[in-house]
């Protein structure tokens, strides 16, 4: 299921499927982008991400299905004339070139002469914060700055479309982080066209006005970053998101005080609140569904409030900014991100939780097409 | 909705292109004229074809002519791998001051006509040479203890001799672009040299290598001038069998049965060759040679380096050395003794060179003679690199594509790939007779023209323009090709930009090649006739086909002339760079 | 696409070259300006300048040569180019070949009148489509320093090398492979007869005689009176070779280290032969370079250019020629029918007799 579109789409995909063998890598898949519209294609290895970026870029052409730019088909288009820009998961910076034939190779081929050349490349170069790096041998450059090259290749002859895949995958946390930011900015302020793969979530929801959720070919969901986290449309979601804490089960309806009515799930650790907004429409009454208690929506009841959840503590990690908590409550076991730099109890005590609102969610008993 | 509709597929149009030239040569210069004087031969049969045939098959004669040639090449060639590989080592891994003259050295035996190799064979190895003299001195001998002349070890001397430059060439190249991380990955892991060499960098070398050994036992087996100088009466090859056939006898239907038998084995082995190569091909990350290569530091790499070294130059370097060295000697008019030769100094012999004493019409002066060489040999380095890039480049496209499904393109360049081979494993006298019956009529009659020289000579060398650039070309990895496509470059370009620069060492070697076989080619210039422009090894021939001190020293002198030249051309075409980056 | 019109452009040049080059390598009268006439030989050919001139002024015409491989093969040339003659003229025919070529058809006949002048006994063709030019002897050579250090008689004819005390000094070429090494087995044919020939060389077998495959092996790795300086001191070569070592000395020598033995029946008389192939289009100037070369002007030359011997008895012999070549008493000679007739069963008896 499309979200609403906002502008005239710019990449349509409709229905292209690629097998390479028995299974097809790419099955069916349909989405459209607008323009200036930065698209994440998310999914495990193997979910088809890249083989449907290559097909985008033209470097393989679709068993079936069309590609089509602006309402005009791809097919028969060939690469070096899409006027797509991708950045490889490995930089693919051609060795024998230095920092500017590399940069400026895109321009080059567009015909420019050399004074504009050398100023394309220049602007790139200052995009990417390499400013001065034109004579640099491309095969003594660290990691990062190896990929802010290749970026400021793909993005120097202006692309229609940016084509990422996995970009930032060869890099440490701190220097990945950094980039992301930069990214970002640089894609925000060019208000370039996107699609950008990676199997980290965490990219995904930091750069993109939309997230593709790919698996073994197909798409499972596909909306704003904040919405897909918020109601992940399946089972394979919500774990692929990191969502711990998949309890099944049974819808009840409660009664509230002033004759309202509101939902709860009883599941084994007992009955949990449910808003009505978390629960998928369609869903009423004592059905068998699949509810996820978010581990971030848990913290530790004060001394006079309430506790929502009582349990059992089975394990706690350290993970920096906050405890990595294993509870025993009722039947299950659930997983809790409690924050740091409180006394927690320790192994085998009882532990007094409370959630936040939203906490939890229902999912849908099968995913709907995206 | 249809989920199953087929795309058409594109024709790829670019790589018919690219396969269009050498193809075209192929079948003008090679396959036309071969059928012709086939066709000739078999219309002279008395009994038809089959009688012929028969003849043949059932001859005892003709089975132990071919077990023999079969014999002698594959030991030739594992002989020579066994001598190339460490050379090829050495040149690959390390970097040392007089690299690139070794290198060149190496090679001048290619270029060496078969008669002038035994001069200089004889000179160390003769009866009267250093070895026997020496030996005989030290061990107080009557009769010299080495015989070198009519011997199995003269042959696969020589073989070894003219052919280890194929294998540190090709093998060397790409040895000297592995990645050395490779290796010492393996080390880290637990492997010992000898292990990590045969788990990783053998397996990794397999296309260079094979390529290598195809290539010469391909020589080997058509080999001539040392089967018939040096291996003397007692052995015969197909070559020799069909030379004989052919020149002495006239026999020409039973020479072109055999010559089509050397085609066909050729043409098997080229096959298979060629399947198995294209499943070899992994894209290797290939850095420049001036990254992977090391200074000598420890004392090992330098006894090591030492021993190499010096076993490449006793081999290669010094019946080179004693050949120059005779041609600066002279010999006392006495002769006659046992003992050591009576010698002094002289340049007569290059003096003689320059003068026509005899006012005699064919007399060709020494830098004439090197300017028709040099001719003929940069026409042959330029149109077999015109031919063979693009074919190279077309054929090992064909390796590195992901679909299976064979289609027409890659059946004709896979085919073309074995079919490049065929001329060096025909019969030179045979192909000589094809140029002379079918190149007669306008426009093609160039039997009698100065063009054919070059024709010939890059039917030779276009296997090994594609040999020592098919490997290179598909080590490179599919994704660069990806990147420039996305960056707006067409086939051509990518090929250019891209392609082209990242096997500019390879492009050089093949045109060392393409140079060097030029330089040395005398079977097929033999056969052709050549108008008063006569390239340095037919003026060879004819001084030492004479009598008399001042022609024996003349050849010698010329012949030392023409190593220089060769090892000053392969010194300026290694200067040569390729791409922006130079050698990489 | 830059890229490839470029490369389009060279190829096409290159075509266009290729293609021009042939028809100038094939005209051979141009409509104005002097005629050219193509001679073919093998590449021992060799002339005079000034000869050459004298001609081409006397004619005003262009005389090209095309050296053509050795004897054999050049003549396989020739035969195959039957029909569209490399050349207008072809010599280099000897009598070991002649048969081959006369059934091949590939010379036309000329009554040349100089042929007046020719002694009866080079006239092979009586049909006059190959004309003798000269002559030479393939003998056996030997080195005089060895002989007189030892104070051993040297060799005057074929028997002497079968006795003791010449074992293990002679080398032969292989007359499968090698042109005088046919010789001298014909010559061994001729004096032995072919009932006894065989014996002869299963008697020279026994004597420790080395057989190599060519010429140069025999005389410059084994032959120890010439500059390779080897270890045998008999050698299957020329008439002319003694000579040769004196004119071609350094320094300048008077005496002869070699000397060819010349006993009756020894040596093998080889003529070289010329003639005029079949379907010439400038056969006029074809008959003049015939009658040239049976002439003396052209015949003196010869010794000195190519060490033969003149057909022509009035062409003036070059004294130093004379002095160092011996002529033999009385050479043998083989009918050129019979040797086309047996060549290869009488090599083939040989290799039996004296390799297996």
């Amino acid at each position: 299921m499309n979200a609403p579109l906002t502008a005239t789409p710019t990449l349509e995909v409709v229905n292209v499927t690629k097998a390479f063998g028995p299974q097809p890598a790419v099955d069916g898949v349909s989405f459209a982008l607008a323009a200036g519209e930065v698209l994440a294609l998310l999914g495990p290895s193997g979910s088809g991400k890249s083989t449907l970026l290559g097909l985008i870029a033209g470097l393989d052409t679709p068993d079936a299905g069309d590609l089509r730019w602006a309402g005009a088909s791809l097919r028969g288009v060939p690469t070096h004339r899409r006027g797509f820009g991708l950045m490889f998961q490995d930089y693919a910076l051609f060795p024998h070139k230095d920092v500017a034939a590399n940069v400026g190779f895109g321009l080059r081929m567009q015909g420019h002469k050399r004074a504009a050349v050398a100023a394309g490349v220049a602007e790139a170069l200052a995009l990417v914060g390499l400013s001065g790096f034109e004579r640099r041998d491309v095969n003594t450059l660290s990691g990062g700055e190896q990929q802010r090259v290749a970026l400021a290749r793909a993005l120097a002859p202006r692309p229609r479309l940016l084509l990422l895949d996995e970009p930032l995958g060869a890099l440490d946390r701190a220097l990945r982080e950094r980039l992301l930011e930069e990214l970002h900015t640089i894609l925000r302020g060019l208000k370039q066209t996107t699609v950008y793969v990676t199997h980290d979530q965490e990219e995904a929801f930091a750069l993109a006005d939309r997230v593709l959720i790919l698996h073994q070919g197909r798409v499972a969901q596909s909306g704003p970053p904040a919405e897909v986290y918020a109601r992940p449309a399946s089972r394979f979601v919500a774990e692929f998101l990191g969502l711990h804490n998949l309890l099944p089960a049974r819808l009840a309806v409660q009664n509230l005080a002033g004759g309202a009515t509101g939902l709860v799930a009883l599941t084994d650790a007992g009955q949990l609140p449910l808003a009505a907004e978390d629960v998928p429409p369609g869903l009423r009454g004592a059905q068998a569904v699949t509810v996820v208690v978010r581990s971030e929506g848990v913290r530790l009841a004060g001394p006079d409030e309430p506790a929502d959840l009582e349990g059992t503590m089975l394990d706690k990690s350290f993970r920096g900014n906050r405890h990595r908590v294993s509870v025993r409550v009722g039947q299950a076991d659930l997983v809790v991100a409690l924050e740091a730099g409180q006394p927690l109890p320790a192994v085998g005590e009882r532990l007094r939780l409370r959630l936040s609102p939203h906490a939890v969610t229902v999912l849908p008993e099968a995913a709907p097409d995206a | 909705m249809d989920r199953r509709v087929k795309l058409p597929r594109r024709p790829a149009l670019g790589l018919w292109l690219f396969l269009l030239p050498a193809a075209g040569f192929l079948a003008l210069f090679y396959f036309f004229p071969l059928a012709t004087i086939a066709q000739v031969s078999f219309a002279r049969a008395a009994g038809g074809l089959a009688a012929v045939l028969a003849e043949v098959a059932g001859s005892a004669v003709v089975r132990g002519i071919f077990a023999f040639t079969v014999w002698q090449a594959a030991l030739s060639t594992l002989l020579t791998l066994a001598v190339g590989l460490p050379g090829a080592y050495l040149l690959a891994r390390y970097r040392f001051r007089g690299q690139g003259l070794l290198r060149a050295l190496t090679a001048v035996p290619f270029v060496l006509p078969t008669l002038v190799v035994a001069a200089a064979f004889n000179a160390l190895l003769g009866p009267r040479g250093w070895v026997n003299v020496g030996l005989m001195a030290a061990f107080d001998l009557s009769a010299p203890p080495v015989t070198f002349v009519n011997t199995f070890g003269a042959i696969l001397l020589a073989h070894v001799f003219y052919n280890t430059t194929i294998v540190l060439r090709l093998v060397g190249d790409f040895w000297s672009r592995l990645d050395p991380r490779l290796v010492a990955a393996a080390r880290a892991l637990g492997a010992s040299p000898a292990r990590a060499f045969r788990e990783v960098t053998l397996p990794l070398l397999a296309p260079a290598l094979g390529a290598a050994a195809l290539l010469v036992f391909i020589f080997d087996f058509t080999s001539f001038g040392v089967i018939l100088v040096l291996g003397g009466p007692r052995f015969a090859t197909l070559e020799t069998e069909i030379y004989r056939q052919t020149v002495y006898l006239f026999n020409l239907p039973v020479a072109a049965v055999l010559a089509l038998i050397q085609l066909l084995c050729t043409l098997g082995l080229s096959v298979a060759y060629t399947r198995l190569s294209a499943r070899v091909a992994a894209p290797l990350n290939l850095r420049a040679a001036r990254d992977t290569r090391q200074p000598l530091r420890t004392p090992r790499a330098r006894l090591t380096a030492g021993l190499l070294v010096g076993g490449l130059v006793a081999l290669l370097v010094l019946p080179l050395a004693a050949l120059a060295l005779r041609s600066v000697v002279r010999l006392d008019a006495e002769r006659g003794q046992s003992g050591p030769v009576q010698t002094g100094f002289t340049l007569a012999f290059y003096q003689e060179l320059g003068q026509n004493r005899r006012n005699n019409l064919f007399y060709v002066p020494p830098t004439a003679a090197i300017g028709n060489s040099l001719a003929a040999a940069s026409a042959t380095v330029a149109l077999a690199l015109a031919l063979g890039l693009p074919a190279a480049w077309a054929v090992a496209a064909q390796g590195s594509r992901e679909a299976k499904r064979p289609d027409a393109t890659s059946a004709a360049a896979l085919a073309l790939d074995a079919l490049l081979l065929l001329p060096l494993g025909t019969s030179a006298v045979t192909l000589g007779l094809g140029f002379i019956v079918a190149l007669d009529t306008p426009p093609l009659d160039l039997r009698a023209s100065p063009l054919l020289l070059p024709l010939a000579h890059t039917l030779v060398a276009l296997p090994f323009v594609v040999r020592s650039l098919v490997p290179a070309l598909r080590s490179i990895r599919p994704r660069l090709r990806q990147a420039a496509a996305m960056l707006g470059a067409g086939p051509a370009r990518v090929w250019r930009e891209i392609d082209l620069p990242l096997v500019g060492r390879a492009v050089i070697v093949a045109a060392t090649f393409a140079f060097t076989l030029s330089l040395g080619e005398f079977g097929a210039t033999a056969i052709i006739a050549r108008p008063e422009h006569p390239t340095v090894p037919v003026v060879i021939y004819r001084l030492i086909g004479l009598p008399g001190a001042l022609n024996y020293g003349q050849a010698l002198a010329l012949s030392t002339i023409l190593m220089v030249v060769c090892t000053v051309g392969i010194l300026a075409i290694e200067r040569l760079r390729v791409g922006e980056v130079g050698e990489f | 696409m830059k890229a490839i019109s470029k490369y389009g452009l060279f190829m096409a040049a290159l075509a266009v070259a290729l293609a021009g080059c042939a028809p100038a390598a094939t005209a051979r009268a141009t409509p104005s300006g002097p005629r050219t006439l193509t001679v073919m030989t093998h590449d021992s050919f060799a002339l005079s300048a000034d000869v050459k001139a004298e001609f081409e002024a006397a004619h005003n015409v262009t005389v090209q040569f095309l050296l053509s491989g050795d004897s054999g093969e050049a003549l396989g040339k020739a035969i195959l180019a039957y029909g569209q003659p490399l050349a207008d003229v072809f010599y280099g025919v000897d009598n070991t070949f002649l048969s081959r070529a006369l059934d091949e058809n590939i010379f036309e006949a000329y009554n040349s009148p100089l042929l007046a002048d020719i002694p009866d006994v080079f006239e092979l063709d009586p049909q006059r489509r190959a004309l003798p030019v000269n002559y030479g002897d393939v003998c056996l050579n030997y080195d005089k320093a060895y002989f007189a250090e030892r104070g051993l008689r040297p060799p005057a004819n074929l028997e002497d090398l079968v006795l003791p005390a010449y074992r293990d000094l002679t080398v032969v070429e292989n007359p499968a492979t090698s042109s005088p090494g046919m010789a001298f087995l014909l010559a061994t044919i001729g004096h032995f007869g072919e009932d006894g020939y065989l014996n002869y060389w299963a008697a020279l077998r026994a004597n420790g005689v080395v057989v190599v495959n060519d010429w140069e092996t025999a005389y410059y790795t084994e032959f120890s009176g010439s500059s390779g300086a080897g270890p045998r001191p008999i050698v299957v070569s020329y008439g002319s070779s003694p000579p040769f070592e004196v004119i071609y000395a350094d320094p300048p020598i008077t005496d002869a280290p070699t000397a060819a033995v010349t006993g009756a029946g020894s040596c093998f008389r080889q003529i070289e032969f010329v003639g005029i192939l079949t379907g010439t289009p400038n056969r006029d100037l074809a008959e003049a370079w015939v009658d040239f070369m049976l002439s003396p002007r052209f015949q003196a030359d010869m010794p000195l250019q190519m060490f033969v011997f003149p057909v022509n008895p009035n062409a003036a012999l070059d004294p130093t020629f004379v002095k160092y070549l011996a002529v033999p008493d009385a050479p043998v000679s083989v009918d050129p029918k019979a040797i086309a007739a047996n060549r290869e069963a009488w090599i083939e008896a040989w290799t039996a007799a004296v390799l297996r």
